[in-house]
């Protein structure tokens, strides 16, 4: 468990061909560690008949709305909290 | 026309969605590479249908009447269920959230379709939709005021996208004038919605 929670984080831009479950609208953002939650069985080598060994952390982190959609000026704030996996997680700048 | 060689009954139904026809595909696949027998199919189906909102209702009843139990529900919920003879369901971790004064929590998943169904039983339609998977977590207030559910600006909205194994499940906020319900009453007051949270659980009935 590299967060803690409190830490803020950025989430990979990169793109990825095959199953993942980090939605795009929150990749290349700046969210915060909510909760860490446990190990679970990576969800990308699964998708494919593997083990999913060696488990990855996840965590549920969140975003202001306005950080997720910039443009959207009109809208009321909100935040959003999404579980997210470790290796999707880098250091915020 | 079918162009293959084995025998079975004609798949095609004029009628039946495309979606049904490829689940039907899939299932036959399953069965016929040996993953699956027809009788796990359908006894995985039976349960799904089995499940109701009814059980979530205890879970949220017994948290409004019991301190130490919610306590308990806030810090692991599949241990809460399974003290209520509840299923959780096979889902390794399931995260009750609370909704206060000042937290309004709504729930959403916006790759597919996860829900607590081992709690709350199959989502409704509209959970599966592409417009409220899309909108909820982009405009929260605006979808939850079509749900006729206005939340003030003092209350910070949290909508949370159920990305990965936890399933989520809100603990909605007691309503006002039933501090004379029974736990059997006030579980008939927590909605499937109130626990999605896009509503607020019934009203008392007047006395």
């Amino acid at each position: 468990m590299t967060y803690r929670v409190g830490e803020p984080v950025a989430v990979a831009g990169r793109a990825h061909s095959g199953h993942h479950r980090t939605p795009s609208y929150i990749k290349g953002k700046t969210g915060r560690i909510e909760r860490v939650h446990a190990l679970f069985r990576n969800p990308e080598t699964r998708a494919y008949g593997d083990d999913g060994l060696p488990e990855v952390p996840l965590y549920l982190v969140s975003f202001a709305r306005s950080e997720l959609w910039p443009d959207a000026r009109d809208v009321a704030e909100h935040r959003v909290f999404v579980d997210v996996f470790e290796h999707w997680l880098e250091d915020a700048k | 026309m079918s162009e293959h060689d084995h025998d079975h009954t004609p798949i095609a139904n004029r009628d039946e969605p495309a979606a049904a026809l490829r689940a039907r595909a899939l299932e036959e696949l399953l069965v016929q590479k040996g993953v699956l027998r027809p009788q796990e199919i359908r006894a995985g189906i039976d349960w799904l249908v089995s499940r109701t909102p009814a059980d979530g209702a205890r879970l949220v009843a017994r948290a409004w009447v019991e301190p130490e139990f919610k306590r308990r529900l806030l810090a692991d919920a599949r241990s809460a269920a399974l003290e209520l003879g509840l299923d959780p369901g096979p889902s390794p971790v399931v995260v009750a959230l609370e909704n206060t004064e000042t937290v309004h929590h709504m729930i959403v998943c916006t790759l597919c379709s996860c829900y607590p169904r081992a709690l709350l039983g199959p989502p409704p339609a509209w959970y599966k939709s592409l417009p409220y998977r899309s909108r909820a977590v982009s405009d929260a207030r605006g979808v939850l005021a079509e749900f006729g559910l206005r939340i003030g600006d003092d209350v910070e909205v949290r909508v949370v996208d159920s990305t990965a194994d936890i399933r989520y499940l809100v603990i909605p906020r007691r309503p006002r004038g039933t501090d004379d319900l029974s736990e059997v009453q006030l579980a008939a007051l927590v909605t499937r919605d109130s626990m999605i949270g896009v509503a607020q659980p019934a009203a008392p009935a007047l006395a």
